[in-house]
Parts: structure tokens; C-alpha cells; sequence
């Protein structure tokens, strides 16, 4: 058992939890992650590592809800229990003074992009960040991502905060006008992350990125995760979960990742339809008399 | 006394044991279990395991002690079974063997203790490992184990892995007093027990049990831990105060064959077949989350013919495959699987394309699997393995139609542990090396043992491995000699 010690929004759908794990917080490096498991019939899903404290012996996380497991995760709070937490997964982020880093976050992708820029700042990098997110509302991190970089530069899809237009449209202006770019690490959605890497692919600019496959043990025990490296089968969970964009097979990423679609989507319905049975119920019972049933017991 | 304490205890004359045939093992029928996760066999009663052990020659010089990785005293536990003492005869199985219940469903009895069983000479062997089964099932539905009486130690060893190599470690040691804790990746213990072995051949609950006798013995278990990345093996001893480390983490990376098409959606490999069915129980979806392909009305093969071959394919039945195949490149001969399990997936409808191997596997053009495409083979001239090498036939190409493919044709080292212990060292395949006398690495107070130094083997060999680590780890211990 996991204990939340603290839980708060970052965003609509976007939650920050601080756990209860000291084995993880002591070795948690930039770029790796954690699987966890919330309920005895739940599902394993991998999670970015935000943050952690050694000394605290807590980690944090972000989560943004898209399935069952991610929406049901969101609806704990401080002092509830997670079942299973298992990390840190993954190889690190490799850190080295580069030069000049351009460090990309799509949306809940900056939390896991944040750590490896705070590390590539120590490291002695100019780093430049940018932050994209469809809204305001859906940014996120912008103090802490200002902390840590030379430059931070904001796009939102709708324009509704700072600059309108996407990460890339940044990313480009920074190469048309000239700035010595060393290394690019992207982190977000596969669209955006594609998008980058024929950006710089061009460019001939090392770019690396953080890709998020479906896995079960994170341990390179199912292979469920192996992504198409240079036309070469590699694991995320143990070969990543960064690796070179430019020999990444992003279509592929896709098309595996729609996997069980039809499943993801009816296990999000029932969740909802259950939900909103629950918030009957709890009405119905504001009046009636609460009669507790077998059945709901466990 | 000295003599008549020697007399057999066995009612019946020598050469009449001859004529009793083999007990038969009941068992569902084939056309109801394959569409069930029920355990296919249901385990001798008390007047058939009698009637078996009966059978037993009593050799002077009994080889089926020998052939037991563990060194089960087969003799003496059967002679317990003859005389009733059912309690005692799973006592005896103990003293060498923490998981019966475990080897006597899973072994294959046919290469180790059962092959050279004297019976067999003449007619078919003593069925040994049906025997344990049921001393092992007898004393859990007892409840009445013993716990073995032990002086503390104080010293501390932890155990990398729960399967089979790991838990035989535990058991050993904590009746030698030491304190044990084993350390767990996945959130259950048992390995290749939990997330491999379905329910079929080893129902969970028999595992659970065998496990929670351990928690009983005092061994103590922590799941989530993936050591390498979690904790290291030198934080275990430089900082966590153990005294010796054992790893055991099993077999490690599923291997894929290269050939076009393995990323189509509805490719798997066994492992992660297996860990989505009897792990993540993706069959319960949607009670349980973890979702897996429908399988009802598709067709569906494994490639391999090993034991985990089978195991996916007799899965991939039982969740309604209405075509479900096995491609194995070797013919029947060659076929790693236990007998017994190619016996029962015969009698299931398993449908067997021998001498065949994909070269590719053919999509609808959006990514999800079609069909297998695949070569005749013919066997050639005896490879490095001993066994004759399978040639493909030329212009026998053909396309099987598939909706899914699980590939079962083995693993490679997982690297974790390896490459987070500076000074472990390895073979050229990545495998931990280990003395096989001793089991011990080439760091002092670290030991290493099962499919990890071996790569892919069996249950029973994982759990020699651990027997031969925990006496040496045992003397370690007391001597502090390396």
C-alpha cells in the first residue's frame, strides 16, 4: 500500500499526487517512471515521476485522466491508498553538459520533461524550454519550468494564453533564426513528439524523446511495450523510455497504441455510467432511509 | 528389531505389483474442459493414491531419487502413502521439496524421476509425481503442516524473485534458522507460477497456499520491488545488512523472430499473453481492467513447441479461439512440451502444424494481424542441440489465416540485475555465472540460481538450483568461507 500524502489539480483532469514511497524516492532519476495498480482488479498503467524527496522519502506524480484507471486515479485524494507502486522504471534521461537544450512539454508530457530539464540545467546547459497546451487552463508547471530554464516560451492551441500555435511553430522560429541548438528532448503527445522529430530530422539536430507504449510489468519481462526502433524491435520499459527520435517508427507507436481502444472505451463508459449511479444513489439516499446491502460490501 | 524395521510395509507380493496397471489420473473430460480454467486433472483419491503406491518395487539402489533435481526420497514417502500415513509421507516430501503440490502438477515426471522408474522396463511407471500431488493436496486440505522447530541465526539473506528457484531458497533457509526475505517486481508472489503456469494446470490457489505455509515458517515477502532499479544488490548488503544475496529472476526477455509483421496489433508474445490472462485475469474484463483481443470465434496459434506454447494455446481455446493452433518448425519428437500436456491439448482439438515456421505475418493493411505466413519443413542433419535441423521446403509457402499469433520460442537474459552489480559476472549470452556445484556468482555472498544462469529450463531445475544455493549459502553462513 501507496499513502497519498498530498493530492491537488494542476489543471482540469491534470492531478499531482505526493506518495508514500521511500525505496523510489531514494533512487528516482530524470526520465523514468513508475507502474502502479490501484485496486486488486485494476489494471498496471506506467506514470510519469515528476519529482521526488529522498529525505521525505515521497515521489510525485501527474496524472491526466483519459481511461478508467487515470480517471479513477484522479477521483483519490489526500490520505487514500494506492495498491501498488513500482519504480523507478526505466533507463534515466541521459545528462551531460550539451550546450544549448531545447526542452519541449506537450501538455501532462511537461511533468516528466520538467525533472530532465532541471537536470540538464545543474548540468550546465542553456536550456530553452517550451510549453505547449491546448488552453489556458491546461498549462501547466510554468514556475516550475521558468525555474529551471534560460528561456521559457508558451503556446497555447487556442491562443487563450500566451502565444497562440503550437510547440513546434516555437521550435521553428528558434532554428530560422539561427540559435545553436544541440540537443532537443520532446516530451508529450505522439503527434507532437512526430512532429518535432521531422522538424529536426531536417536540421540534422539530436533529438530524443519519451515514449509511452502499453505496458503490463515494466521490467522487460512481456515485451507488450516494444516499440520499432530503426525497423528493430526494442523494449520501452527497459531499452526506454527515451530513445533517438529519429529512428523512432512513430505510425507504428500509433497503431499499437489503439490496441484495445474498443476495450479502454467501455471500461471508461461503465466507470462513468457506475459514477453516475453513485451520485443517483447518493441523492436518493439524501431522502430515503440508507439500507446497506450485501452486495456492497466489498 | 534392525531387520523387521527394514521389512516392507507393502501388502503385496513382489511380483504381483507388475500387475497392477497404472492408476489413472481422473481428470475433466476434454470436450467440458476445454471451454473451462478448471484444473484439467482432479487429483487421486486416498484408495487410488494407495493402489499406485502399492505398485512401488522398493529398489535397493532407487534411481528416481537420483534423476530428482531436489532429491525427493521417493521410496520412503511411497512407503507412507502403502501404509495410510498420508500426513508423513508429505512430511518426508518436505525435507527436500518446499513447493509438492507445485512439482507434483508441474514436473515433467517422464524426463526426471518417473523415466527410470524399474516399472517402466516392463510396464509404465509408478506415478510419482501424481502421488506427491496428492500428499501435497492431502496436507493442505488438513491444514495440519508441521512447522519445523529452528534456533535463530541472526543472520539475514534476501531473495531476489519469487518464483520457484527463489521460494525453494526461503524455504530451506529459514529452517536452518536464518531470516529470509524475498523481494518481488510484480504486485503477486510466485513468478512463472502466477503470471505463466494458468490456472488450469496450477490453480492459483494451490501456489497461495504453498506460500502462505512459508509466511507461516516466517519467511517474509516484499512485493513491488524491482531490485537493480528499486534497491541494488550492494544496497541489499552494504546498507539493508544482509548477509547474502540469491537472485533469481527467472527467465527474462520473451524472444521475437525477426520476421515482418511482429508489431502487427494481435502479435503477442507468450509472456505477455500468459501475464494478461493469468496475472491481470484479462479474461474477467471488464470486473478486472486489464483488457485483452476477444478471442471468441477467432483463430488463433503459438508458435514454440514448449511447455508455455501449450499453455497459451489450451488458453486461447478456453477463451473461445474456434481455430487454435500450434506452428513448431521440429516434428513430434523434438517437442519440449511435457507428455502429458501434448496428450491433454491433443485431446482439447489443439490442431498441430508440425514441421512448420512463419516467415511472416500479413496484415489488413491498418496494422491488425491476418494470417501467418508460413513454410513446410523437412528435417536435415542433426544441429548443436543434437536435434535434427528443420529445412524449409522450397515453394511451401502457405498463408494460415490468424487473428492472433503468440510467440512462444523462448527468452533471452534480462539485464537488470547484471547491469546494476558492478562485478556479477556474466556469460556471453548475458546469463548470471554461477558455480553449478555451489551456485555461487563471481561476488562474494551473492549466489545465483535458475533461469537466470541457465536460461529457459523447468520449474524442478530452478528449484535444484535453489536446494544446492541454500546449502551453500547455509554454509557461507557458518563458516563465513568463500
Amino acid at each position: 500500500m501507496f499513502k497519498i500524502i498530498h493530492a491537488e489539480f494542476l489543471a482540469p483532469g491534470v492531478k499531482r499526487f505526493v506518495l508514500e514511497a521511500p525505496r523510489i524516492a531514494r533512487k528516482q532519476k530524470p526520465g523514468q517512471f513508475v507502474i502502479l495498480r490501484i485496486y486488486e482488479e485494476g489494471e498496471r498503467i506506467p506514470v510519469t515521476i515528476e519529482n521526488s524527496d529522498p529525505e521525505r522519502g515521497t515521489i510525485s506524480i501527474v496524472v491526466q485522466a483519459a481511461g478508467k484507471t487515470t480517471h479513477l486515479l484522479n477521483s483519490l485524494n489526500t490520505d487514500d491508498q494506492i495498491l501498488d507502486v513500482v519504480g523507478p522504471l526505466g533507463k534515466p534521461s541521459e545528462i551531460a553538459n550539451f550546450g544549448t537544450v531545447v526542452v519541449v512539454g506537450g501538455g501532462v508530457g511537461t511533468a516528466m520533461a520538467y525533472p530532465t530539464a532541471a537536470a540538464l540545467k545543474r548540468a550546465g546547459n542553456c536550456v530553452i524550454s517550451i510549453v505547449g497546451a491546448r488552453n489556458k487552463e491546461l498549462v501547466i508547471l510554468e514556475p516550475e519550468m521558468r525555474a529551471v530554464s534560460d528561456a521559457l516560451m508558451i503556446t497555447t492551441d487556442d491562443g487563450s494564453y500566451a502565444d497562440k500555435g503550437f510547440v513546434t511553430d516555437k521550435l521553428r522560429q528558434l532554428i530560422e533564426n539561427g540559435t545553436r541548438i544541440d540537443l532537443v528532448v520532446a516530451v508529450g503527445p505522439i503527434v507532437m513528439m512526430r512532429a518535432i522529430a521531422e522538424m529536426t530530422r531536417k536540421e540534422n539536430i539530436h533529438t530524443v524523446v519519451s515514449l509511452n507504449p502499453i505496458m503490463i510489468d515494466g521490467t522487460g519481462m512481456c515485451g507488450g511495450c516494444r516499440v520499432l526502433i530503426d525497423g528493430k524491435s526494442e523494449f520501452a520499459c527497459v531499452d526506454g523510455p527515451e530513445f533517438d527520435a529519429h529512428r523512432v517508427d512513430f505510425a507504428v507507436l500509433v497503431q499499437r497504441n489503439s490496441m484495445y481502444r474498443e476495450a479502454e472505451q467501455r471500461s471508461l463508459a461503465e466507470f462513468h455510467r457506475c459514477k453516475t449511479e453513485e451520485r443517483a444513489r447518493e441523492l436518493a439516499h439524501a431522502v430515503e432511509p440508507v439500507v446497506a446491502r450485501e452486495g456492497e460490501q466489498r | 528389531m534392525t531387520t523387521t524395521a527394514k521389512k516392507s510395509q507393502n501388502p503385496l507380493p513382489m511380483k504381483e505389483r507388475m500387475k497392477v496397471p497404472r492408476q489413472l489420473m481422473p481428470e475433466q473430460p476434454a470436450e467440458v474442459r476445454a471451454h473451462n480454467f478448471e484444473e484439467v486433472n482432479l487429483g487421486y483419491d486416498p484408495d487410488l493414491a494407495q493402489q499406485e503406491a502399492m505398485r512401488c518395487l522398493e529398489c535397493a539402489k532407487p534411481t528416481c531419487t537420483d534423476n530428482c533435481p531436489v532429491g525427493v526420497d521417493v521410496k520412503a514417502f511411497v512407503e507412507r502413502i502403502v501404509v495410510g500415513d498420508f500426513l508423513g509421507a508429505a512430511a518426508k516430501v518436505r525435507e527436500s521439496n518446499v513447493l509438492p503440490a507445485v512439482t507434483g502438477r508441474v514436473c515433467p515426471q517422464e524426463d526426471q524421476c518417473e523415466g527410470t522408474c524399474l516399472l517402466s522396463k516392463k510396464v509404465k511407471p509408478l506415478g510419482i509425481g501424481y502421488l506427491e500431488r496428492f500428499v501435497a493436496d492431502y496436507e493442505q486440505r488438513m491444514g495440519t503442516h508441521i512447522l519445523p522447530n529452528v534456533t535463530p541465526t541472526g543472520k539475514k539473506v534476501a531473495i531476489v524473485g519469487s518464483g520457484p528457484s527463489g521460494l525453494t531458497v526461503a524455504g530451506d533457509l529459514i529452517q536452518k534458522g536464518h531470516k529470509v526475505r524475498v523481494f518481488e517486481a510484480l504486485h503477486e508472489i510466485g513468478g512463472v507460477l502466477v503470471y505463466g503456469i494458468p490456472e488450469f494446470r496450477l490453480p492459483k490457489q494451490i501456489v497461495r497456499e504453498q506460500i502462505e505455509y512459508m509466511r507461516e515458517m516466517g519467511v517474509e515477502f516484499e512485493t513491488d520491488v524491482v531490485v537493480g532499479r528499486t534497491v541494488t544488490i550492494d544496497e541489499l548488503l552494504e546498507e539493508e545488512g544482509y548477509d547474502a544475496v540469491y537472485i533469481g529472476t527467472g527467465a527474462g526477455l520473451p524472444q521475437f523472430m525477426n520476421i515482418p509483421g511482429e508489431h502487427f496489433n494481435g502479435v503477442y508474445s507468450a509472456n505477455e499473453f500468459l501475464t494478461r490472462i493469468n496475472l491481470m485475469k484479462a479474461y474477467k474484463f471488464p470486473v478486472y481492467d486489464e483488457p485483452m483481443l476477444d478471442l471468441t470465434g477467432r483463430d488463433v496459434a503459438v508458435i514454440g513447441g514448449g511447455n508455455t506454447a501449450l499453455d497459451a494455446i489450451r488458453s486461447a481455446l478456453r477463451l473461445g479461439a474456434r481455430k487454435a493452433y500450434v506452428i513448431y518448425r521440429r516434428s513430434d519428437a523434438e517437442m519440449p512440451a511435457r507428455a502429458e500436456e501434448v496428450h491433454h491439448a491433443r485431446q482439447e482439438g489443439i490442431d498441430f502444424q508440425m514441421l512448420t515456421a512463419p516467415v511472416e505475418f500479413v496484415s489488413d493493411g491498418k496494422g491488425w494481424l491476418t494470417a501467418a505466413r508460413c513454410v513446410r519443413m523437412e528435417l536435415g542433419e542433426p544441429d548443436a542441440s543434437g536435434r535434427r535441423r528443420p529445412v524449409p521446403i522450397q515453394g511451401s509457402e502457405f498463408d494460415l489465416p490468424l487473428s492472433v499469433a503468440v510467440i512462444a520460442i523462448g527468452t533471452s537474459a534480462n539485464p537488470i540485475v547484471q547491469s546494476t552489480t558492478p562485478g556479477l559476472g556474466t556469460n556471453k549470452r548475458g546469463y548470471i555465472q554461477a558455480s553449478e556445484e555451489t551456485q555461487r556468482t563471481t561476488r562474494k555472498g551473492v549466489f545465483a540460481g535458475g533461469d537466470i544462469v541457465t536460461g529457459s529450463a523447468t520449474v524442478i531445475l530452478a528449484m535444484g538450483a535453489g536446494r544446492r544455493a541454500a546449502k551453500s549459502i547455509h554454509d557461507y553462513l557458518t563458516t563465513g568461507d568463500w
